[in-house]
């Protein structure tokens, strides 16, 4: 077992032992079948509307009205539950004074870093996984294109692993758990209405810089079902750079 | 095996340590001795990367700090100040990861795991979680933990706090064992622990070395006279004066209890046969008559206190009992 495989079974462990993974997962799962159910509740009453109108069935695109609409509802779910999932990272150590431990045991900071983001992705992705009944489920009542709800679920593993980056960020900054959940949450929600900005602005090019900054865009994409290029950058490099800027927070606390 | 040149850390305008210098060779015990925010921690803290110096060089087993800090880290156990352990873990878990860190693996870990449990007596909690240890078991999980890939260097920062005085035998006991094989830096304020099992003792203060010597010969050097105690019978008024008649006696104390007295003799003369004479042959009673040393509190207090009045403090002691000497 390599040191960086050491720091991830650490993390996991330390998750599972405490509530946080169970209350964490336990909300998000509610809540995602809550969304799932009210959706399909909605496409079923418009189903029937159509049907009045139109008299005989009417054929009904699950995909347009029940998932495209779970996804994008996704996001505010993973804005406010990511940040708690990541907050102890850092900020427990220090609390515990065994950050001190972490750096001084031959270990590159690049290590520990990596080590803790992937603990907490993989407690995501997991959830996430099971969230796949949902579709599953209503499979066998009704036909829809699966190939939307892949890079639905593409888009919020990007999303979620850039959500985790930034609150892995958040937590290197503060011994206060409860500091780093609001930095990481505020950092979020800034980068999310940054995309107001960018469409205010309208179609200048200052305005598309902005509007390229913020996730809004970039999601949406996955979620229509659109794979670019320049998305998948947009999120692999927005979560290097929150981690590189993790190292160097990290790195400073050796200077003061 | 650590050599530490000229280091100075500043946090901002406030100087932690200043030009500290010294060694420890193969096998050495050494203890850091000073009052608390002395800038012990600050130079344990230096040597083991966890953050470099502002200036001067640090050195761990002709690794340098600065620029080799992973090979440094290799060969150093280190315990800080507080036990760096994981509540939720138990002993043996939290070993095994601390072994994972460092590389071990399979059977490796398995035998060093076993040894340091058996080395620091943990074999009956170690399915315990740590959190719910007690603060003298979490101690020694930690010593356990810096001794674990059997390190030739150990930095240990007041490794018998919060331990019950027979584990405290017992780390002792531990430490000098390691001496020879291991070279070892513990700071304490506790002195008779820098006594029991120290070989050298370097005393900081506010950020700078006031001295650093063995244990003997620190009080040795620091002492200004010998000093004889003794405890009479029978005072009368008249015997302090006739005591002060015997040749070398410089002064006569009177003790706290009634009839006992401190003599302070010349340095370099031992005058117990001459004092015992006069009184056996003045019929005063002789109960006791001992030479009083100087402890290493004795010198810890004296140099941390001079430290105030003095630029050079150490060069200026050694000056003073030289000139002492020579009178």
């Amino acid at each position: 077992m390599t040191p960086v495989q050491a720091v991830i079974a650490k993390e996991l462990r330390g998750y599972f032992v405490s509530p946080i993974v169970y209350v964490v997962g336990a909300v998000f799962l509610l809540i995602f079948g809550l969304l799932s159910y009210l959706y399909v509740g909605f496409a079923g009453a418009q189903a029937i509307q159509l049907m009045q109108m139109q008299g005989g069935a009417a054929q009904i695109n699950l995909n347009d009205l029940v998932f495209r609409n779970l996804f994008a509802s996704v996001r505010i779910v993973l804005l406010i539950i990511l940040p708690i999932l990541t907050m102890r990272l850092f900020a427990e150590e220090r609390k515990l004074r065994t950050f001190e431990f972490l750096l001084t045991s031959p270990i590159r900071i690049n290590d520990i870093i990596i080590g803790k983001f992937v603990s907490v992705l993989l407690i995501y992705l997991g959830l996430l996984g099971l969230t796949v009944l949902v579709p599953t489920v209503l499979m066998l009542f009704s036909d829809f294109d699966w190939n939307p709800i892949w890079t639905g679920y593409l888009g919020m593993a990007l999303l979620g692993a850039l959500f985790l980056s930034v609150g892995v960020f958040a937590s290197a900054l503060t011994e206060n758990q409860i500091v780093a959940a609001f930095v990481s949450f505020g950092m979020l929600l800034t980068i999310w209405l940054i995309a107001g900005l960018g469409s205010l602005l309208g179609d200048t090019t200052a305005g598309r810089v902005i509007s390229y900054l913020s996730y809004m865009e970039h999601y949406d994409r996955l979620v229509r079902g659109l794979i670019d290029t320049s998305d998948l950058m947009y999120f692999g490099s927005g979560l290097a750079l929150m981690l590189f800027l993790t190292h160097r927070v990290v790195e400073s606390t050796r200077w003061k | 095996m650590i050599d530490v040149h000229n280091i100075t850390k500043r946090y901002g305008h406030h100087t932690a340590i200043d030009r500290v210098t010294f060694s420890v060779a193969k096998g050495e015990v050494l203890a850091f001795l000073g009052p608390n925010g002395a800038g012990k921690t600050t130079t344990m803290r230096i040597l083991t990367c966890f953050m470099p110096a502002t200036e001067g060089y640090a050195r761990v087993a002709g690794f340098d700090c600065t620029d080799q800090p992973l090979d440094v880290k290799r060969q150093i156990g280190y315990l800080p100040e507080t036990p760096p352990v994981y509540q939720e873990f138990t002993v043996t878990e939290y070993l095994t990861f601390v072994g994972r860190l460092r590389g071990m693996t399979g059977q490796n870990l398995t035998a060093a795991l076993d040894q340091a449990i058996g080395k620091l007596e943990l074999g009956s909690v170690r399915h315990r979680l740590i959190g719910n240890l007690s603060r003298g078991y979490r101690q020694r999980v930690g010593l356990a933990q810096a001794l674990l890939h059997d390190p030739p260097v150990l930095i240990l920062d007041e490794p018998t706090v919060g331990l019950d005085p027979k584990q405290i035998i017992e780390i002792r006991e531990l430490i000098k064992s390691l001496a020879g094989s291991h070279s070892v830096i513990l700071s304490t304020h506790i002195l008779p622990e820098a006594t029991a099992v120290c070989q050298r003792v370097v005393i900081i203060n506010k950020g700078r070395i006031v001295a650093e010597d063995t244990p003997e010969q620190l009080s040795a050097r620091l002492r200004q006279s010998e000093k004889v105690s003794i405890t009479l019978k029978t005072a009368p008024a008249d015997c302090e004066m006739k005591l002060r008649t015997i040749p070398g006696i410089l002064n006569v104390l009177p003790g706290q209890a009634g009839g006992s007295f401190l003599l302070e003799c010349e340095l370099g003369r031992d005058l117990r046969d001459e004092i015992a004479r006069l009184v056996v042959a003045s019929n005063w009673g002789l109960l006791e008559l001992r030479t009083v040393s100087m402890t290493l509190e004795d010198v810890f207090l004296q140099l941390t206190r001079h430290e105030d009045h003095l630029a050079e403090p150490a060069e200026a002691m050694v000056s003073a009992s030289v000139e002492r000497m020579d009178a």
